[in-house]
């Protein structure tokens, strides 16, 4: 068995679009219309046949009262890996990503903490090598 | 609560220094750091507990960012502690 898709509940499917691509930098791998929203995922440029990434609308009524729970305590929706959380930081914050945790050593790991302006938080990580 | 019971407690203690390390965290980020730096694996709701003795001892201070709860310490109580037992100066020079 093998994780082919993940995903997060967004409140806009076509921002979301823009900011997963052209802000984050993955790519678009589908965009089928399906009524009043689209089945969209999007996929790492560094691994364009891996793990597909959901776009999920946000219009179940459960889901805006959880999302909002997850983001009060300030816990991410997912986690995305990066070769270099600070690179990463400093790239994301020259475009006008909002952080509410820059980039924290974490003993085996560094991460910071992005909002997606869809409703997420988004943790990145980097594995530091071990010794 | 006051001051002495909220700093007894070791995960307590270790919050504030998570805090001092860097004011304004969320309660995700003071459980990562007590969990990858201290060991310490107690549940988000045993954090949210100790989070609130803090905050009646008014060594922390909640305030919403944006869409977050983050936390700050507040050191003015311990201050009072040390003008209670001031160090003397022959004391300091030691």
């Amino acid at each position: 068995m093998r994780i082919h898709l993940a995903g997060v509940f967004v409140d806009d499917q076509q921002k979301a679009l823009r900011f997963y691509t052209e802000t984050l930098g993955f790519q678009l791998k589908h965009n089928i219309p399906l009524g009043e929203y689209a089945w969209i995922t999007v996929v790492s440029p560094e691994d364009p046949e891996g793990t597909e990434f959901l776009l999920e609308p946000d219009a179940h009524p459960a889901v805006r009262p959880f999302v909002k729970a997850l983001v009060e305590d300030g816990i991410p929706s997912t986690s995305f890996a990066v070769d270099d959380v600070q690179a990463e930081y400093e790239r994301l914050q020259a475009k006008g990503v909002q952080f509410v945790q820059p980039p924290t050593d974490l003993g085996p790991v560094i991460t910071a903490i992005l909002d997606d302006t869809c409703g997420n938080l988004i943790q990145i990580q980097e594995q530091k090598p071990q010794p | 609560m006051d001051v002495y019971r909220a700093i007894a407690d070791p995960t307590r203690r270790a919050i504030l220094d998570e805090l001092v390390d860097r004011s304004g965290q969320s309660l995700f980020e003071i459980c990562a750091r007590l969990t990858m730096k201290h060991g310490i694996n107690s549940s988000r709701q045993a954090i949210t507990q100790h989070l609130g003795v803090l905050e009646a001892a008014g060594l922390i201070r909640t305030r919403r960012e944006g869409r977050s709860k983050l936390h700050w310490f507040e050191g003015r109580p311990l201050k009072a502690i040390a003008e209670r037992w001031p160090i003397s100066t022959d004391e300091r020079d030691m």
